[in-house]
């Protein structure tokens, strides 16, 4: 650095003189500088700028894809709800219909019945009585010759009137109560039909909510067939739900396989060795782990075999008299293995107990073995835990099935989500670099603010006269 | 463990036979443990009171430490006092006992005060390797002797560790029992 600075005899001269040869030299050089800066920050614009394109076609292609998986997904599960639905349909006409011309014979003969006896009660109008004849016969005769027998008839006829009015009467009411009782006859028969009506009135009515749920569905299968915006929205909100829904529920299951595990791991260690390792694991760890995921498995075949889950296509599609076989023999595996874990947590009690007593005797307790009126609660409990813990693990399979389809759409929005952010990142730094090039071409010019200004002022001057040559 | 039976040191045995049950009680599967009394002649295998290699089963464990446990009851109870104090006799047959079962690690509890007296005739003066071997002193109880000049005490410690670490062990004296947790 002295050296520099010993051009002249003053040091002061010498890095004046400096400056000012850096500075005509960077000057020269400054359209070079300038277009060298450009053309690298141009270049890093330019690539990241295609590098954040591609990415976008990425998200785009991915976004694109992960739709169709969606609504063909959706397709298969709204499919399966539709059919359902017409199975249900169609069995309920089934049972609806078969019985109609029961209920049709039932409501005919009903009718039949009040028909005949609104007949019978008809209330036919009495004859009238022979008196009135009489009557006329009387008025008939002739007045001189009809007197003295007159009295008598009009005294045989008032006689004659009091019987047939007190026969009337009599007829009336047993008329009247002949036909209380026919009325009365008919009242089953209208409530009957009353009942008839009222469950047909029903079975159409579900009928009817059935056609409206299928029209609902089938407007959302329309939807999704003809690829929609919002069925393809409604489609991934609700795989989120799933997602998330599935997460929680597998969580517990985890929870109860945990719980599992430390019910039979102890005892494991009864037949497999306490202190044996595989691969840095105890072997009777892995042993009592592969007993609960064998029972998962045994469980998730049970769930395929009923059709109830559809991981494996292929025990679906079995014959039914080989699934039905696979359900037994998924069973009864269960079953055996869920009565081992009883048996083991019994074990596990056992051992518990003879190392408490172990250690009491180590400690110097005069306890000796541990006796306690309520031990038995417990040796139950861990062997229905036991027993029933591989039964509820069976389930695991309907959650793991709606985790494992719903975690595509989850994973593949979480990848369309940071593609765009990285592509948005990239753009951010393709301007920045452009930017930063602008800014490298400003802190360039700088320090040669004197020979800019210069030819700032002389580019003026020339402009200046140009101009007043051009107004002459 | 070595337990010293000699003269009134054996009048502490019922304080070893509670660390004896400590040490059953952490020790696990596949362990061996082995307890010789120290007594004029020590380097025997008749001196040894109780061993025994852990099962790998649980139950099993359980019942060898309950039997083990009983067996040092029965010497605890029957144990006679001895004329001489043979350590290094005893010393050499745990460092036998330990090498033939190859463990992981080798730790010798020596329960003693400290004082070895050999009968005549007996050649203790021998090399041995303790290359890695924790020797561990216990309840080092002090002499009358000790009380009147405690140089001897600081002196047969220092002994000991010198011989110890001179051939290739790792000593340490513990009195208070309570830093025996730690160590096991």
């Amino acid at each position: 650095m002295d050296f520099l600075l010993n051009i002249t005899p003053w040091p002061v001269l010498s890095a004046l003189l400096w400056i000012v040869l850096a500075v005509t030299a960077l000057y020269f050089a400054r359209s070079s500088a300038h277009k060298a800066i450009r053309a690298a920050t141009d270049t890093l614009y330019q690539s990241l700028r295609f590098a954040s394109k591609a990415v976008l076609r990425s998200a785009t292609r991915l976004s694109k894809r992960n739709r169709e998986v969606l609504l063909a997904a959706g397709r298969e599960a709204k499919e399966r709800i539709v059919e359902r639905e017409f199975d249900r349909i169609s069995e309920s006409v089934r049972k609806d219909l078969a019985s109609f011309s029961s209920l049709h014979r039932a409501l005919s003969e009903s009718i039949n019945r009040i028909e005949e006896d609104h007949q019978q009660a008809v209330d036919v109008p009495p004859d009238p009585p022979g008196w009135v004849k009489a009557v006329e016969a009387v008025a008939k005769l002739d007045s001189r010759d009809g007197r003295v027998r007159v009295g008598n008839i009009l005294s045989d006829i008032h006689k004659s009137l009091i019987k047939a009015h007190q026969d009337a009467v009599t007829m009336y009411r047993e008329a009247s109560a002949k036909r209380h009782t026919l009325l009365h006859k008919m009242r089953p028969e209208w409530r009957k039909i009353q009942q008839t009506l009222g469950q047909v009135g029903k079975n159409v009515d579900t009928l009817l909510s059935r056609s409206v749920t299928i029209d609902r569905h089938m407007q959302e299968y329309e939807d999704i067939v003809t690829g929609q915006d919002r069925a393809a929205s409604v489609l991934s909100s609700s795989s989120l739900v799933y997602f998330f829904v599935s997460m929680l529920v597998l969580l517990v299951a985890i929870g109860g396989a945990t719980i599992n595990f430390s019910l039979i791991a102890r005892p494991m260690a009864e037949m497999v060795g306490g202190t044996s390792l595989i691969g840095g694991f105890r072997t009777a760890h892995i042993a009592a782990l592969v007993i609960i995921m064998v029972e998962i498995s045994m469980g998730l075949f049970l769930m395929e075999s009923l059709r109830i889950t559809r991981l494996f296509p292929v025990i679906g599609a079995l014959p039914d008299k080989m699934r039905v076989r696979m359900i037994w023999i998924t069973f009864t595996i269960l079953f055996l293995l869920a009565s081992v874990e009883a048996g083991l947590a019994y074990m596990r009690e056992v051992l518990l107990q003879d190392e408490l007593a172990t250690s009491a005797l180590l400690r110097g307790d005069d306890s000796g073995t541990l006796t306690g009126q309520y031990l038995w609660i417990t040796t139950a409990a861990q062997m229905g835990m036991g027993f029933i813990l591989p039964f509820a693990l069976t389930f695991v399979a309907i959650p793991l099935e709606t985790f494992v389809h719903s975690l595509r759409t989850v994973v593949g929005l979480l990848t369309i989500g940071s593609l765009r952010f990285v592509s948005l990142a990239l753009r951010l730094l393709a301007g920045a670099f452009r930017y930063l090039g602008l800014l490298a071409e400003q802190i360039y010019d700088l320090p040669l603010f004197i020979p800019l200004w210069l030819e700032e002022r002389n580019s003026g001057n020339a402009n200046k006269s140009a101009d007043s040559a051009f107004a002459r | 463990m070595l337990l010293d039976t000699s003269g009134t040191y054996r009048e502490e045995l019922n304080k070893a036979q509670q660390i004896i049950r400590y040490t059953l009680a952490r020790l696990d599967a596949t362990d061996s443990f082995a307890v010789a009394r120290i007594d004029t002649a020590s380097f025997s295998e008749k001196d040894i009171v109780a061993k025994v290699t852990f099962d790998d089963r649980p139950s099993m464990m359980n019942r060898q430490k309950r039997q083990f446990a009983e067996k040092i009851s029965a010497f605890v109870d029957g144990a006679r006092s001895s004329p001489y104090t043979d350590i290094t006799g005893g010393l050499l047959q745990a460092v036998e006992f330990l090498n033939e079962k190859g463990t992981g690690r080798k730790t010798i509890l020596i329960f003693s005060d400290l004082k070895e007296d050999l009968k005549d005739g007996y050649i203790r003066d021998i090399e041995f390797d303790l290359d890695g071997f924790n020797v561990i002193a216990l309840n080092v109880t002090k002499l009358r002797s000790d009380n009147v000049d405690p140089r001897e005490y600081l002196s047969r410690l220092a002994d000991w560790q010198t011989k110890i670490e001179k051939f290739g062990g790792q000593w340490r004296v513990i009195n208070d029992l309570e830093g025996l947790e730690g160590l096991l």
